[in-house]
C-alpha cells in the first residue's frame, strides 16, 4: 500500500506549467496518481470506502451510501483534488447479472476476456460488483484544474432505493438524477423535484430495470402494440 | 351540363385532381435521423420541387401532406394525432422510413409499433432510412393516388415500394 500523497504542498501541481501526459500511464496528468487516489480516499474515510481499483489509469471507488456525499464534499472542496467537474452520473442494475449464461451463439465473444495491448499493464481488471446490492449509482468526477478522473460506486439495495441527492454540490446532478430515478427508480433524497424527465406521467415503473418486460406497452393513445 | 355525358365535370374532377397533385403543401413532421434523407430530397440534388412538393408548411392547416419522418415514440404519439387532426380534408400521410412503417428495430417500452396503429397512412416509404430516390417513387405513387382519387375511381390500396437494390 503505498503512503498517500503529500497534500500540504498547497495544491498539488500549477496548471499550465509543463505539458500534460497523455494515455494510460501511472501518472494521467497531473494531481493525484490513480492508484494513491484509492489509499488516500481509503485512508481519510476507512468507514465509507468499501472497495476500490485503479485500472488503466482510472481510480474506481465504492462508497457506502450513508457517506456519500460527504465523500463527494471532500472530492469537491480539496485543494490537491479539487473534482469541481460532475461529468455522470448514471446507474446499473444487475439483477441479473453473473446469473444467467449467454445464449449459444448469440454473441461469439461474450464472456471471452478481451486482451488489452501490451503496452498497457493488465494487472487490476474490473473485479465486478464490490457488494450484492441489486443497484449501483454511478458517479463520474472530473477535475478541470488538474486533469484527474474519479468513479464513484455507491451500493443501493432493492428493499431502499434511495441515495442522497448531489444537486447541492453539482447542479448539473439535477437532471441526471431525475432521469435515474425515471430509468431505474432510484430516489434521491433532498432532489428540488424528482419527477421522470424522459417518460410520461402516465407511466408506470421504471423501463431499464431489467426485470422490465422488453415487450411491455404503456401507450398514451392508441391501441397495446 | 353539356351533353349526357358529365363531359365537363368528369374533366373538371380530373383537371382538380392534377392540380392538387402537383402542388402538395407538405407538413414534415420531423423527429429522426430520417430527416437527413429528407433535407437531401428537398434539396438541390433531387429537388423534389420538380415534382411539384417542395412548399413545406410548418402549420398543419396550411398542409395538404403530412411527412412523418423518424421515430415516434409513445410520449410524443398524442402530438402527431393533434397535428394529424388540425390538417383540413383534404389530406394525406406518408410514413417516411421503415420506424414510423412498423416500428423499424425498435422493439422497446418507448416506440410507436408503425404509426397506422394511431392514423390513417396513404404511403409507406421503407428504408432505414430510405434513399430520395425511394422518398421521391413514393411521392409519385401518392400523386397517382391523389389523381385517381379525383378521377372518380377508387383509390388504389397503399402500397409499398421496395426500392432499388444498393
Amino acid at each position: 500500500m503505498a503512503p498517500p500523497p503529500d497534500l500540504s504542498a498547497g495544491g498539488g501541481l500549477t496548471f499550465g506549467q509543463a505539458p500534460l501526459p497523455r494515455g494510460g500511464g501511472a501518472k494521467s496528468g497531473g494531481g493525484v496518481e490513480p492508484n494513491s487516489l484509492c489509499n488516500l480516499l481509503a485512508a481519510r474515510f476507512p468507514q465509507a470506502v468499501v472497495a476500490s481499483h485503479a485500472f488503466r489509469g482510472e481510480a474506481t471507488v465504492t462508497v457506502r451510501r450513508e457517506h456519500l456525499v460527504e465523500v463527494a464534499r471532500f472530492l469537491k472542496e480539496d485543494p490537491a483534488l479539487q473534482m469541481n467537474f460532475l461529468m455522470d452520473l448514471t446507474a446499473v442494475d444487475y439483477l441479473t447479472f453473473g446469473k444467467q449464461p449467454p445464449a449459444a451463439g448469440a454473441f461469439p465473444n461474450y464472456g471471452v476476456p478481451v486482451r488489452p495491448p501490451s503496452v498497457i499493464p493488465d494487472s487490476e481488471p474490473w473485479p465486478g460488483p464490490a457488494t450484492q446490492a441489486r443497484f449501483e449509482v454511478v458517479v463520474h468526477l472530473f477535475s478541470l484544474r488538474h486533469k484527474q478522473r474519479l468513479r464513484v460506486k455507491v451500493p443501493v439495495e432493492e428493499a431502499d432505493p434511495e441515495v442522497d441527492s448531489l444537486t447541492p454540490l453539482w447542479a448539473s446532478a439535477d437532471w441526471f438524477e431525475r432521469e435515474i430515478w425515471d430509468m431505474y427508480g432510484i430516489r434521491f433524497r433532498g432532489h428540488p423535484s424528482l419527477k421522470r424527465i424522459l417518460m410520461y406521467e402516465e407511466f408506470t415503473g421504471h423501463p431499464l430495470r431489467k426485470d422490465y418486460p422488453v415487450n411491455k406497452r404503456q401507450p398514451l393513445i392508441g391501441p397495446v402494440n | 351540363m353539356f351533353g349526357g355525358d358529365n363531359f365537363v365535370t368528369s374533366n373538371l374532377e380530373a383537371a382538380i385532381g392534377w392540380c392538387r397533385k402537383f402542388s402538395i403543401f407538405q407538413y414534415p413532421f420531423v423527429t429522426a435521423c430520417c430527416g437527413m434523407e429528407y433535407m437531401a430530397t428537398a434539396c438541390s440534388h433531387y429537388d423534389v420541387d420538380r415534382f411539384g412538393a417542395g412548399f413545406p408548411r410548418f402549420s398543419p392547416r396550411q398542409a395538404d401532406v403530412l411527412f412523418v419522418v423518424g421515430t415516434i415514440s409513445h410520449k410524443m404519439a398524442p402530438v402527431l394525432k393533434k397535428i394529424f387532426d388540425q390538417m383540413t380534408e383534404p389530406k394525406w400521410v406518408v410514413a417516411f422510413g421503415v420506424c414510423t412503417c412498423t416500428g423499424g428495430f425498435y422493439d422497446n417500452y418507448a416506440t410507436v409499433m408503425g404509426i397506422d396503429t394511431l392514423i390513417p397512412v396513404d404511403v409507406y416509404i421503407p428504408g432505414c432510412p430510405p434513399r430520395p430516390e425511394n422518398v421521391l417513387d413514393g411521392l409519385i405513387k401518392l400523386q397517382e393516388k391523389i389523381q385517381a382519387q379525383h378521377s372518380g375511381k377508387s383509390a388504389p390500396p397503399a402500397q409499398i415500394f421496395h426500392g432499388p437494390t444498393t
